[in-house]
């Protein structure tokens, strides 16, 4: 695999929003690498702190510790007008997608082109080109009033694109839409990542966001980064408490499972399609009771995890670990709590 | 009554009367407008915050507010002087119109201009605007109709105010109905310049209502 090159670095960032009722802190101590090219996406509460993380990479929130490096550069050393320059790098879209209500589609896209001094007609035609990938060609002379969400986000989206940036952040961006709008807006991030290279951050307190197109995914949990991994590793094997929370919401509970035996069967990324359960009740002619399960199929891949009740025979058990271990599942034994 | 000369007289009311209004509204926008745009932009939440500033500008705008315009004309009956070089007409009147009004303008584009959603000049922010880009940009271009039904409302008020310059000799409409209708008695002389005075603001009102409806793409 090649060598990831680092395009964002967080250090020890940390913001302290000064209020009446004393200071309140919003970020604490966040490390994070963020690489050329991949789609990492950041998930939390709400009131975490993700939105101004993510502000704080654009330097719209000023952090009151630490740095941020963006591309061999500390922001925090920029003058103003060179972080303005810095920010026609970075595009960002966002929950209320925050277009000019007084102008069209196409002269929404004009619009940071404007900023940085692009020729008019230079300008119009890279609009339309960029309302061309995002599949508004159509709808250039139209107002936002007149849009759909999905519409106005594609819209944003190509806006955000114009001035070519490095980096496209995404804050909330698929909140405010229905599910079939989202899909296609999150295909539509996907495409352009593929398509033109850019290094995408997505925040979100959506698990199926960050499992729809995320490659690595850092959560994040009063303040403080819980835990960043792939996507696959998280989903699999949550460490941090937040962690566990997103990803087997209400299961993993505690529960009185005394007398018996049981086990816990992870899928990390197996073919989708193979009734593996199946097949060892078969095989191992024992059966089993599934008492907890936490399945995602993601790219017809299986990840997630399974709790079985298996009878209380160490042969018995025995054949069934084998023949889930030879199937290429972790198996680990569980007692009373899942 | 309404001979000849009256109708004369009455004729000169209303250009000395629009003269007024429309010479101070414009005066007074090159005062307000920038000014309004500075609160909004100097305030703790703004672009460019400078609460001192933002904070004397604010006392100041208060101040000229509260004192009642047929007071403020005669404090600054010298100033007026100074410059117009004379303290009657509608040349004076101007001046006292446009100390007035200006502040008053100063405080309806602020309020315009805080219509504009924060997300979209956050979004502007975001992709490297300047303070003046967003100004010109952004706030001025978004919060257009409203400031537009924003200059119908102080166009009414400037000219509700330019009557009142009657009294001190202001000339104009206001001067003709108090010299008349109120001096000597004339009351059907009072009752038309009123008549007059409804039909110009209804004019200036339906035309700045139907603008801000023309530019407006929000709906």
């Amino acid at each position: 695999m090649e060598k990831k090159q680092t395009i964002i670095e967080l250090s020890k960032l940390g913001k302290v929003f000064e209020t009446k009722d004393g200071s309140v802190s919003a970020l604490e101590n966040i490390d994070l690498q963020i690489y050329e090219g991949e789609i990492f996406g950041i998930i939390g509460m709400s009131g975490a702190g993700k939105s101004t993380l993510v502000r704080c990479i654009n330097f719209l929130e000023k952090p009151t510790s630490g740095e941020v490096i963006f591309n061999g550069q500390g922001l925090s050393k920029l003058t103003e007008k060179e972080l303005r320059a810095v920010r026609q790098s970075m595009g960002m879209i966002f929950q209320q997608f925050n277009l000019l209500m007084q102008r069209t589609a196409l002269q929404n896209v004009c619009f940071p082109l404007e900023i940085a001094g692009v020729e008019k007609a230079e300008a119009k035609k890279r609009a339309e080109e960029l309302l061309e990938i995002v599949g508004l060609s159509d709808k250039k002379n139209v107002y936002p009033s007149q849009l759909s969400g999905g519409q106005k986000q594609r819209v944003a989206i190509a806006r955000a694109l114009a001035t070519k940036p490095k980096v496209l952040l995404c804050d909330e961006a698929t909140s405010a839409l229905d599910p079939t709008t989202t899909q296609a807006i999150l295909a539509l991030i996907k495409d352009i990542n593929r398509r033109l290279g850019i290094t995408i951050i997505i925040i979100t307190h959506e698990m199926s966001v960050i499992e729809e197109i995320c490659q690595r995914v850092a959560i994040i949990d009063n303040s403080k980064i819980a835990e960043i991994g792939t996507v696959e590793e998280i989903f699999t094997r949550p460490q941090s408490a937040a962690g566990r929370k997103f990803f087997f919401p209400g299961g993993a509970k505690t529960r009185e499972l005394t007398g018996e035996q049981f086990i816990r069967v992870v899928f990390d990324g197996g073919n989708a399609y193979e009734p593996v359960i199946a097949n060892m009740i078969l095989e191992c002619k024992a059966p089993v009771n599934i008492l907890f399960g936490d399945i995602k199929n993601i790219d017809d891949r299986s990840f997630g995890h399974l709790v079985l009740q298996i009878p209380d025979d160490e042969r018995t058990k025995e054949r069934i670990i084998t023949y889930l271990k030879r199937k290429n599942l972790a198996v680990e034994e569980v007692a009373g709590n899942v | 009554m309404f001979d000849a000369v009256m109708m004369k007289l009455l004729g000169v009311g209303v250009a000395e009367t629009l003269f007024m209004t429309l010479l101070s509204t414009l005066l007074a926008y090159a005062v307000g407008l920038p000014l309004g745009i500075v609160m909004i932009v100097t305030d703790k939440n703004g672009i460019r915050p400078r609460p001192l500033l933002n904070k004397v500008l604010d006392v100041i705008i208060n101040i000229l507010r509260s004192v009642p315009f047929l007071i403020l004309m005669i404090v600054l009956i010298p100033f007026t002087r100074a410059v117009a070089g004379t303290t009657i007409g509608p040349k004076a009147a101007v001046v006292s119109l446009v100390v007035a009004a200006a502040p008053f303008i100063a405080r309806l584009v602020e309020s315009s201009i805080k219509e504009v959603d924060y997300g979209v000049i956050e979004a502007a922010q975001s992709m490297g605007a300047s303070p003046m880009d967003i100004v010109r940009k952004v706030l001025l271009p978004e919060a257009k109709p409203s400031l537009i039904v924003g200059s119908a409302i102080a166009v009414t008020t400037i000219l509700s105010y330019s009557a009142m310059a009657g009294i001190i000799g202001g000339g104009g409409l206001g001067a003709i109905a108090i010299n008349y209708g109120y001096y000597r008695y004339e009351t059907g002389i009072m009752l038309v310049t009123v008549a007059l005075l409804v039909i110009i603001v209804q004019i200036f009102q339906d035309t700045g209502m139907r603008l801000a409806k023309k530019f407006d793409k929000r709906f």
